[in-house]
């Protein structure tokens, strides 16, 4: 087979040679230097990976970007203090009477008390949530007909207020901390099953192949290829779930037990109309939730999750 | 000249015949519509043999090369490695992806020892660092594949498919995506390795320069339904000179048989 094609590519041997000659003369000052030239092309290629910062990156830039927001702040508190001194009903309290009541707090030993409860809650109902939404959000990701099986019932669910949980959770679990863990629980476990369901779905199947081509069995395939492929989408999911999961323990506490931050609003007001001391504990949901979110947020840096988010 | 395929290639001299394909069919069914990308294509590719799948985009050769490697199962038709028949992909024969397949939450080093698992700690790391040095990718051990070139990338993929040290290589396209100086650079290296370690190697490519360059045999394939339409002997050894007359003449006669002039 090859012989006849051989032959008959020899038929335009004489055309072949002029032409193959006189490329040869043209390039004869490339084609000595060819391979190194190259290799070194290459070389110097690789040693550019380091990105190269610009400029405007110095230490003075960097101090009036992270001044900005806390300028804008203060403004804004000065704002807030001169519109309540002038109010002629009382509105607000002004933000001097706020932290004023901030320290009144501290002092009672309730401020860190309310906290602690408040994120003793938090923890344990996002954790459980965590813990049971993401395996089973990764395998119904994973196996089609269990999405199909589940799907019903989840967006059935999710429409659903964790707040209209309440009555039933306290019928399970009286009034107390389980209560209030249960509802934070309810709350972040359905965004983290789908969060996770959704994840698997736009893992790139080449990822799969590769880990089946190695040898992988199916649980070491969840845990070295499929579990790492999500963790950026995963992380998103966490953050934004954990912020709604702030929002409900306030709720909960409300309603359902009698300490925490939630609960020293409600306190607030009905033990004497301390709007002063409600509005301080709306400062510290603010404040702990952005601390939150910084925290969650460092994770978008490690480098094993990093790689997720195209933007850097 | 389809005719080919009708039986299998026996090839050159009496070589083990490490893969045989025989009558694979594979049909899609699309819309209710069945398509035929696949059509009886028999073929034996001995051990220790480079052989290049050339033909048009779409033409279904990838296809070809997921069947040979056991991700899809073909509806007609068995492949047979090692007299063994093939049902499911396996570590002893690794398929190298476009660089599109490097993990990129693992470092080169995480990547180049991913399929070495087994492995105690100290042998481990001695066989991912012989083959990060093969490909010469020293210095990147902790680099992510972010932070890499696109050939870059393909040599940590290389270099992972190697550490678990497999009898076949099935490549499909993988310089597809790299410019072409990089290109070149790669199909030396290719080379280089396949003459060090002598796996058997299928490699899937639409470039006719890069099949007559690398392969010892290349297997010309029609648009779909893709059949064989020729095989070609490269009996040039190398380095190849790619201006040699006998290298011109059997690139002239690949693209005389897929039907285009040797001339712009």
């Amino acid at each position: 087979m090859s012989q006849d094609h051989t032959g008959r590519g020899r038929a335009g041997e004489s055309e072949t040679r002029e032409l193959a000659h006189g490329a040869a003369r043209n390039f004869t000052e490339i084609r000595e230097t060819d391979a190194p030239g190259f290799s070194d092309a290459l070389g110097t290629m690789s040693m550019m990976i380091d990105p190269v910062r610009p400029l405007h990156h110095r230490w003075s830039v960097e101090v009036v970007r992270a001044l900005r927001p806390v300028a804008f702040v203060a403004l804004l508190l000065v704002a807030w203090h001169v519109s309540t001194t002038f109010q002629r009903a009382p509105i607000l309290p002004g933000p001097l009477a706020v932290a004023a009541g901030l320290i009144e707090l501290g002092r009672r030993g309730l401020l860190l008390k309310y906290v602690v409860a408040s994120l003793f809650r938090v923890t344990w109902g996002f954790l459980g949530a965590a813990l049971v939404g993401i395996p089973i959000g990764l395998s119904i990701g994973w196996y089609r007909r269990a999405e199909q099986a589940f799907n019903p019932l989840i967006q059935i669910l999710r429409p659903i207020s964790p707040l209209a949980w309440i009555p039933i959770a306290i019928l399970w679990f009286g009034v107390g901390d389980l209560t209030a863990i249960f509802l934070i629980f309810v709350a972040s476990v359905l965004p983290l099953t789908v969060t996770a369901m959704n994840a698997v779905e736009i893992v790139p199947e080449v990822y799969v192949n590769v880990g089946r081509n190695f040898g992988l069995r199916r649980a070491q395939l969840v845990y070295s290829v499929l579990y790492p492929a999500v963790k950026p989408q995963l992380v998103i999911g966490l953050r934004i779930t954990l912020g709604v999961a702030w929002m409900v323990v306030v709720a909960a506490e409300m309603i359902a037990v009698n300490s925490g931050l939630g609960f020293m609003i409600v306190d607030a007001r009905n033990a004497g109309n301390r709007y002063d001391l409600v509005v301080a504990g709306m400062v510290m949901i603010g404040a702990i939730g952005l601390l939150l979110d910084i925290a969650i947020r460092s994770l978008e840096r490690v480098p094993s999750i990093s790689w997720g988010y195209s933007d850097d | 000249m389809t005719n080919v395929a009708r039986t299998p290639v026996s090839t050159g001299p009496a070589s083990h015949a490490k893969l045989t394909a025989d009558g694979i069919s594979m049909m899609f069914d699309r819309d209710g519509v069945s398509i035929s990308v696949l059509d009886d294509i028999s073929l034996t590719v001995d051990d220790g043999e480079f052989v290049c799948l050339l033909g048009p985009s779409g033409c279904g050769k990838s296809t070809i090369l997921n069947v040979m490697a056991g991700f899809i199962a073909p509806t007609r038709g068995e492949v047979r490695i090692d007299g063994e028949a093939v049902t499911g992909p396996d570590p002893r024969r690794i398929f190298v992806f476009q660089e599109r397949g490097v993990f990129p939450w693992l470092t080169v080093e995480g990547n180049v020892g991913f399929g070495l698992y087994n492995l105690a700690p100290a042998e481990r790391q001695r066989r991912i660092a012989h083959y990060i040095a093969l490909v010469g990718l020293q210095g990147f051990e902790n680099a992510y594949p972010r932070d890499l070139s696109g050939g870059m990338k393909q040599r940590v993929e290389v270099a992972r498919a190697l550490a678990v040290n497999p009898d076949m290589l099935f490549l499909d396209e993988p310089f597809g995506a790299l410019d072409s100086i990089t290109r070149l650079i790669m199909r030396g290296e290719l080379l280089r390795i396949w003459e060090a370690e002598r796996k058997t190697i299928i490699f899937v490519t639409h470039d006719i320069d890069e099949a007559v360059q690398l392969a010892d045999r290349v297997i010309v394939m029609s648009a779909r339904p893709a059949r064989i339409q020729r095989i070609v002997d490269i009996d040039i050894p190398h380095p190849r000179d790619i201006s040699s007359r006998k290298y011109l003449g059997l690139r002239d006669g690949i693209l005389e048989a897929i039907g285009l002039a040797h001339k712009v």
